[in-house]
């Protein structure tokens, strides 16, 4: 073999330090070439590498009796009985976004819809988790409208309906949205595919659509901030998606996974070709031997190093048996796919690359998949303690016309205007669809009665204050959105979304909010099966608030009895589970209302938590309530009036709390859970209560009219407002979305 | 008796009506390779939504070029019953099976919502022994769907309209609310609705099994509809 020539590159060209280019010349033992530089530049970029992230993580719990496979694969997979499971995983797609809100949007989910797919899973829902600017900012407005069009294009066409999610917004999101998205996918167990690949002379089957020049150095763009002219210079490393070709892809794949002759898949997401070769060998232990000149190409006149970095979308990288190539190949043919022998498995440890005759990389897989970790320095920021200071006195504000702006208030308004825009009905599992509760309910009919829930949660405004508590609440919050459906909880995927690694503040705040999800997801006994680390969310205006987002998926063991948070029957009686005391600190209330991003979130008594959500579930699945919802952003009011608006139908309440009208209708205190329950049953849901440790319930009052009229302990008068002026209210997005 | 439901590159409730015939309503059902040109010996073709060949150029326009449509036309012609749904619907279209065309909704955006809409004709085998004016409710799912035809075509077709959505329902802008018609024969019949998405009680509605039922029960007991007149003059007489 000829040699190759070194470097002219400067590592920093490449957005690595002298440092790191010194530990490449170490593993390699000799100078890397230009394109191997450029390879250690997006495999070792924070978005591939992990690498100041990958220590920090691994306190997450990651282990359940039910796992079939935790982190470290393309997603995680979780047993739900009689043969089949589930796959899933979240993705950050937001520097893409931001400079492209449509096609960024678009290929996010089209990438994550691929890593379920490389499990061997049909990717069977969608949800997503997004963050804007203010909505009545004219760039946050067309950045929203963007993305929520990018997401419907890609998610019709591609079949997966778009099934829950959460919209958010901040002036700190205004010039780097958020949008973190989740796929989850069915298998069954025998059926389970990996990326490690596996046996020498197999050959490398490169599937899907051509390679162009799209999204080149893609995964190194997203591992540094957005700078002023990000938008118009950082546009190539956008890609551009093809639902069809994502649509295709599904098929074929799952058609050849059938076979039983693919040996190993992965997508070619970040860093493309690069990424999936050198992972697959390094993960398998063995090498790989890949000629550039046979990948299918979009144009010609493609470099070496843009076809192997290249992040075209809608391509898979199959090790498949050897003699089985033309069989599998023809799969993806049918569906109107390249497929291509593009190289093959070796036993030496070596992963060699040929283009136009010529060695081009010559290296060992592990050397590039596996980026160096760091322990970055940690500081909290002075000023936090202070922002936990409460106001003395807050104006007075009447109670009627605050619940009005809250339902309003773009955090919690309706989603419809943005739901009704995705299919979330298509493959006919939808029995909740969004809107319906705080997690959507899929119904599995290949192995009825079950069903799985699945739901997001992130909240920005509280971990800005609290790091570690408001990561710890939003673990929680999810946990509630699935009990109030009647789901035990399964696992956890989540995304963590932070500003620059390297600032102390930065790196300390992402820490505790890692240590928020870990003490929250063990207390709940709740596995992390993978996520993804999303830093430098930063623009010339700042950093983003600090935004982990929990994905958590449940499993609900009938179809039959679930619950949903409307109010269905008059007569029935409203009762409120959980006794913990409302508070204005931190709370939506106060930010929208006040204008205060102010006071130190709670810190949620775990245990407290697990038993009201054990008796909220309990209580559905034994079909004694018939309505459930969690107590969030905008307090017990909120919670009422929503219940009240889906279910088109009014309620008459006291509430037990002796605090200020203010604090009593919109404090938040997680563990509130409002359900309501037909007299005749209500003294069964008492018995329930006391016999899961004694959980405190109150009789708030009962269904009926076409009001919602809530009164505080001495039946002074505090709001009444019609169902429909609220409902008016609730639907604000429509004048944003529709 | 045996449905075929035709898999184009890009249909997306293909799945959804296999599991709905199958599962639900106990049928036979065969895939139709949009590739293949025999339709195998079935007495129903249903051409299913989603986004043939991506819907790129027009809705439903690359897919009515398929290999398949020329045995869709020639079994549409011998008087069996075909079905299109939403992007089955537009293929119809975009054939020439069906008349009118599809145009983006009024509201330029994709809409998925349940609707209601009404049972306008009863001389078509998936509506046969349903009653006129009967109220339906099922999902719509779809961006192009505002149906549109000059109004000549509009008066001419009046008898062919088969479903229209319900006032204050209609999502799309379809002119005079239409929400699925008909051929002149009445064998062949396209809707935007979603009847497969309605076919079980868990999902909220069951008024889409209706459709398939009536087709059933039409070719296995050999029931007679009564024939569609041929022209609005013949309608007024």
């Amino acid at each position: 073999m000829r040699t190759l020539s070194p470097s002219t590159l400067s590592p920093e060209a490449v957005g690595l330090t002298r440092s790191e280019y010194d530990e490449i010349v170490r593993r390699l033992g000799r100078d890397p070439t230009p394109l191997e530089l450029k390879l250690f530049g997006v495999m070792w970029s924070e978005h591939c590498g992990y690498k100041h992230s990958k220590l920090t993580l691994q306190s997450l719990p990651s282990s359940a009796p039910h796992l079939l496979q935790g982190p470290g694969e393309n997603a995680g997979v979780i047993d739900i009985g009689d043969g089949w499971a589930v796959a899933f995983k979240m993705e950050s797609h937001n520097h893409p976004s931001a400079v492209d809100p449509y096609n960024g949007a678009a290929t996010g989910i089209g990438g994550i819809i691929r890593d379920i797919l490389s499990m061997g899973a049909r990717p069977i829902a969608l949800v997503d988790s997004l963050r804007f600017g203010p909505l009545t900012d004219p760039k946050s407005r067309r950045i929203a409208t963007g993305i929520v069009a990018g997401i419907a294009a890609y998610g019709n066409c591609v079949g997966v309906p778009t099934v829950a999610g959460e919209i958010l917004c901040d002036p700190g999101y205004r010039d780097n949205p958020l949008v973190n998205v989740a796929c989850l996918g069915l298998l069954r167990h025998n059926r389970i595919a990996r990326s490690r690949a596996a046996g020498p002379g197999n050959p490398v089957l490169y599937a899907g659509a051509r390679t162009g020049r799209d999204g080149i150095g893609g995964a190194a763009f997203a591992s540094e901030e957005l700078h002023e002219a990000s938008e118009h210079e950082d546009r190539a490393s956008v890609q551009i998606g093809d639902p069809l070709a994502g649509k295709l892809l599904i098929e074929a794949t799952l058609e050849a996974l059938g076979t039983g002759d693919v040996v190993a898949l992965q997508d070619m997401g970040a860093a493309g070709l690069t990424c999936a070769t050198s992972e697959m060998s390094a993960r398998g232990g063995v090498g790989m031997i890949i000629d550039l000149d046979r990948v299918p190409l979009r144009e010609t006149s493609m470099r070496a190093d843009e076809i192997f970095r290249s992040e075209s979308q809608e391509r898979m990288l199959l090790v498949v048996r050897s003699g089985s190539e033309n069989r599998i190949s023809s799969i993806f043919r049918r569906w109107g796919l390249q497929a291509a022998v593009i190289g093959y498995v070796t036993a030496d440890r070596e992963l060699r690359v040929e283009y136009r005759d010529s060695p081009v990389v010559s290296l060992p897989p592990y050397a590039l998949a596996e980026a160096p970790a760091y322990r970055p320095a940690a500081c909290e920021p002075p000023e936090l303690a202070e922002q936990w200071i409460m106001p003395d006195v807050l104006p007075t504000v009447d109670p009627g016309s605050a619940l009005m702006s809250l339902l309003r208030g773009s955090d919690v308004a309706a989603k419809r205007a943005v739901f009704e825009q995705y299919d979330h009905m298509v493959q006919i599992r939808t029995v909740v669809p969004p809107g319906g509760a705080g997690a959507a309910v899929l119904r599995i009919h290949e192995s009825p009665p079950k069903a799985v829930a699945i739901t997001v949660d992130g909240n920005g405004r509280l971990c800005a204050l609290d790091p570690y508590r408001g990561a710890k609440l939003a673990v929680a919050e999810a946990a509630a959105n699935l009990a109030c459906v009647g789901a035990e909880p399964l696992g956890v995927t989540d995304c963590l979304n932070f500003g620059n690694p390297e600032d102390p503040e930065v790196f300390w705040t992402f820490r505790q909010a890692v240590m928020g999800i870990t003490d929250a997801c063990r207390a709940l006994q709740i596995p992390v099966v993978g996520g993804n680390v999303s830093f430098y969310n930063e623009s010339p205006e700042g950093l983003v608030p600090p935004t982990p987002v929990v994905a958590m998926v449940g499993l609900v063991r009938d179809v039959a009895q679930i619950a949903t948070q409307s109010f269905k029957t008059e007569g029935d009686v409203v009762v409120l589970l959980g006794s913990s005391a409302p508070d204005l600190a931190a709370s939506y209330f106060l930010e929208l209302i006040h204008g205060l991003s102010r006071g130190r979130p709670t810190d949620v008594d775990l245990t407290t938590h697990a038993s009201i959500l054990a008796a909220v579930r309990e209580a559905i699945v034994s079909g004694l309530v018939r309505s459930a919802h969690d107590c969030s952003d905008g307090g017990i009011a909120v919670a009422l009036a929503e219940s009240a608006i889906a279910g088109r139908v009014g309620v008459a309440v006291t509430l037990p709390y002796d605090h200020r009208a203010e604090v009593a209708l919109f404090g938040e205190a997680p563990s509130r859970v409002v359900v309501s329950v037909s007299p005749d049953r209500l003294p069964d849901l008492q018995i329930l209560a006391a016999n899961h440790g004694g959980i405190e319930l109150v009789v708030l009052g009962r269904i009926g009219g076409s009001r919602l009229s809530i009164a505080g302990p001495d039946a002074r008068p505090m709001i009444d407002l019609s169902i429909e002026e609220m409902s008016d209210a609730y639907e604000s997005l429509r004048e944003v979305f529709s | 008796m045996r449905f075929g439901v035709v898999i184009f590159p890009g249909s997306n409730c293909d799945h959804d009506c296999i599991h709905v015939l199958r599962n639900v309503l106990a049928q036979d059902v065969v895939e139709l390779w949009h590739g293949d040109s025999l339709l195998d010996d079935v007495d129903c073709v249903v051409l299913p939504g989603g986004f043939a060949y991506g819907d790129y150029l027009r809705a439903g326009a690359v897919a009515a070029t398929s290999p398949i449509m020329p045995s869709v036309k020639s079994f549409a012609a011998s008087g069996k019953p075909v079905l299109g749904i939403c992007n089955g619907f537009q293929v119809l279209l975009e054939a020439g099976l069906l008349p009118g065309a599809m145009l983006r909704n009024q509201s330029l955006q994709f809409r998925c919502r349940q609707v209601l809409m009404s049972v306008e004709s009863t001389k078509t085998p998936f509506t046969w022994n349903l009653r006129e004016g009967q109220i339906l409710q099922m999902p719509v799912a779809h961006g192009e769907g505002n149906y549109f035809a000059p109004k000549d075509l509009l008066d001419d077709i009046e008898r062919q309209v088969v479903f229209r959505y319900a006032e204050d329902a209609n999502p799309n802008g379809s002119a005079r609310f239409i929400a699925g018609v008909c051929n002149k024969a009445g064998n062949v019949v396209g809707l935007m609705p979603h009847p497969e998405r309605a076919s079980e009680a868990i999902l909220g509605s069951t008024d889409g099994r209706l459709i398939f039922e009536a087709v059933i029960e039409y070719v296995t007991s050999r029931s007679r509809v009564p024939a569609l007149p041929r022209s609005r003059a013949e309608a007024l007489r």
